[in-house]
């Protein structure tokens, strides 16, 4: 038996040591994005409703030119734990879309959008969208949580603790203002665009942001940088609107877990002193 | 080894029914009476924590079924719909999606557990058996569960794992259309899998009657692996079995909160966030991490057939672990040398689910090999051996003295 523990502790670190190597040569594959601060993360994360304003503006004026959302309605602007639209401004914005619809004798027509309308797609359809970049710019809806870069061995495990769940707004984030001259070796098909972040570098998209495209109200830097944070940071609540209402509830079952296990513990103490 | 039927209900249409259903009899002595061995450590609750989970898994499953739709067209919006529109759906989605990795996180506790304290020997061999059909019904209803998400990674695991029957000589081609109900992974697919889904789970709870039952005909292993021989050696189920499982199961539901509510993208495959594109192949098709370790020993083997043999032996072996191990020991406490062979059991299982992850190639398949050939050979070289070679240590004479010795 103590000939085989060594044994059992060599095993166990070629085991360790062959997770992490493979770890860190997958990395030169896609380049980890920097970590930013999201209000939203964490365990008492919140969105920030000036930002998700900010965001939703640009997705407004440059995204939505391309991207749909077709998941969103208008009137989701005006649910709590989002951008907190009013009910008025969220309607607003909906009367300024125009909506295929049919009139009552069945005949095609535009109307201004409403408050239960999703947001209108910017192309006819899938094909169409297709023509304009060679590949059809995927919907914003999900698109937070359906971008990601693997953390490897052995970070992933320690983002089990430290509730790192921002992946995917660091990669859009980085993705957005990553674009870069492609270096001499890499050779860019004809209308690629080579981007630091994006895996494989070649990226249909071209660059979508420049400092001063979008003024902003609240005096906020008009940087593109600003801007990419803002827009990812929308396109977040976008994929997880109910995060705030996630995270408050998530804590008040914390606290009633812990008080409860303690009860049953010293319940549990108390029955079984008759016997021990 | 059921309890003594000392119920005698008090209430006089509780002795009505009782005279003609004793049912309040068979609850009274399987719940209240039941003895169970009095050094169980928490390790053993997790036959509870299981049942709640599956629990969990049909209530919010039930939910889920009243707004999901099952048709390509419609599924991962409706899924959608669920998380944004349906109040709390976000919190159903979540908490049927991570029941599904806590129920197998506590399934494979709780097999590793019965393979350390030599649970599945005489007398326990069914009990055994009927957990490994409860184990297989799980991975088939979790893998069809995934599936109906229908995002990139359902239809690409459902296009993978189907495709394995394709392996079979002769009637593997046809057997995979029938299966798909068309010549591709579609809404008939889909459709079936919906229905599949639902109805497993019901399966599952008829085949955990059956697992409890047995049970309560043998009665619990416990940690010394010796039979309880006196009332000394035992303790009613309530309150003591009843209070331990739930502090445990607290604890338990700490865990399963802290994914649900603060981590819930941790395990979920971004890829499936992204709407069902046949033409489109993700960059890489991975498995939910409780299949990884099978989807590692797959993928070593080079030839596809004897890959999908291999796969399915893995699973297949677990039946047979009463008779392959020849050990009259149970307890792992008492056996010195397997204890090392079974932590280096639990150490490749985690290495093969690691390497379920990784691509197929270079250093990656000279580990898969090495661990699935270590799988194997602990079930059928190892453990059919060491019963003969291995010295044992004493066993105590009794729980009670076992307990009383450790405190000593």
């Amino acid at each position: 038996m103590n000939i085989q523990r060594p044994i059992f502790a060599l095993v166990l670190a070629v085991s360790l040591a062959a997770m992490a190597w493979p770890a860190s040569a997958q990395l030169t594959e896609q380049i980890p994005p920097p970590r930013q601060k999201w209000s939203f993360a964490g365990p008492f994360g919140k969105y920030d409703e000036a930002q998700l304003q900010r965001g939703f503006k640009i997705y407004r004026e440059v995204c939505a030119n391309c991207h749909s959302m077709e998941m969103l309605s208008f009137r989701n602007l005006a649910d709590p734990g989002g951008p907190g639209f009013s009910e008025a401004q969220a309607e607003a914005v909906a009367s300024e879309y125009k909506i295929k619809d049919l009139d009552d004798l069945g005949n095609p027509i535009e109307r201004a959008g409403r408050l239960a309308d999703h947001f209108p797609s910017p192309f006819a359809n899938e094909l169409a969208a297709k023509a304009t970049y060679g590949v059809a710019p995927p919907d914003m809806s999900t698109l937070a949580k359906a971008r990601s870069y693997s953390r490897g061995f052995p970070l992933f495990v320690f983002d089990m603790v430290t509730q790192y769940q921002e992946q995917g707004p660091d990669y859009i984030a980085a993705y957005i203002n990553g674009y870069k001259d492609a270096p001499n070796s890499f050779v860019l098909p004809e209308g690629g665009n080579y981007n630091e972040y994006f895996p494989g570098h070649n990226t249909a998209m071209p660059p979508p942001l420049q400092d001063g495209q979008v003024t902003y109200d609240d005096g906020s830097p008009q940087t593109a940088q600003q801007y990419g944070k803002d827009v990812t940071a929308f396109l977040m609540w976008a994929a997880e609107p109910h995060l705030d209402a996630r995270k408050r509830i998530g804590f008040q079952v914390m606290i009633f877990l812990i008080v409860l296990a303690g009860l049953m513990y010293f319940t549990k103490k108390k029955v079984w002193s008759a016997v021990h | 080894m059921s309890g003594h039927s000392t119920y005698q209900p008090t209430n006089r249409a509780l002795q009505w029914l009782e005279k003609r259903l004793p049912i309040g009899g068979l609850v009274h002595s399987s719940l209240i009476t039941y003895p169970t061995p009095r050094n169980l450590n928490y390790w053993w609750t997790f036959g509870g924590i299981l049942s709640f989970m599956l629990g969990v898994q049909i209530i919010t499953g039930i939910v889920l079924a009243m707004h999901y739709t099952p048709h390509v067209d419609f599924a991962f919006r409706s899924v959608e719909a669920i998380m944004r529109d349906v109040n709390f759906g976000w919190l159903l989605r979540y908490l049927h999606a991570y029941g599904a990795s806590m129920f197998f996180l506590a399934v494979y506790i709780h097999m590793l557990r019965g393979m350390y304290y030599g649970s599945y020997k005489e007398p326990r061999e069914v009990l055994w058996i009927l957990g490994v059909i409860i184990y297989l019904l799980m991975m088939a209803t979790g893998f069809m569960g995934y599936v109906l998400v229908w995002g990139q990674m359902s239809f690409w695991a459902a296009t993978v794992i189907t495709n394995l029957f394709s392996a079979i000589p002769g009637v593997g081609e046809p057997l995979v259309t029938w299966l798909w109900g068309g010549y591709a992974v579609g809404n008939p697919t889909l459709n079936r899998f919906y229905s599949l889904h639902y109805l497993l789970p019901f399966a599952i709870a008829g085949v955990v009657v059956l697992h409890v039952w047995a049970l309560h005909v043998t009665g619990q292993n416990n940690p010394a692996g010796i039979e309880p021989k006196s009332d000394k050696d035992t303790v009613p189920f309530t309150p003591y079995a009843t209070v331990k499982d739930g502090f445990f199961l607290v604890c338990f539901c700490i865990v399963f909160a802290w994914f649900v509510f603060y981590i819930p993208g941790y395990l979920l495959n971004g890829d499936n966030y992204i709407p069902v594109n046949p033409a489109v192949t993700p960059a890489e098709i991975v498995p939910e991490w409780y299949y990884l370790p099978f989807y590692a020993i797959l993928r070593s083997i080079p030839n596809k057939l004897l890959g999908v043999i291999a796969l399915f032996s893995s699973i297949g072996i677990l039946a047979f672990l009463p008779w392959l191990d020849t050990s009259k020991v149970r307890s792992a406490r008492y056996r010195p040398v397997f204890r090392q062979f079974f932590w280096l059991f639990v150490i490749a299982g985690i290495g093969l689910g690691w390497l379920g992850t990784k691509p197929p190639e270079g250093i990656y398949v000279i580990l898969a090999r090495i661990f699935t050939f270590y799988y194997f050979a602990f079930f059928l070289i190892v453990l059919p051996l060491l019963g003969i070679f291995e010295k044992t240590k004493p066993l105590p004479n009794s729980i009670s003295e076992s307990v009383l010795g450790a405190k000593a």
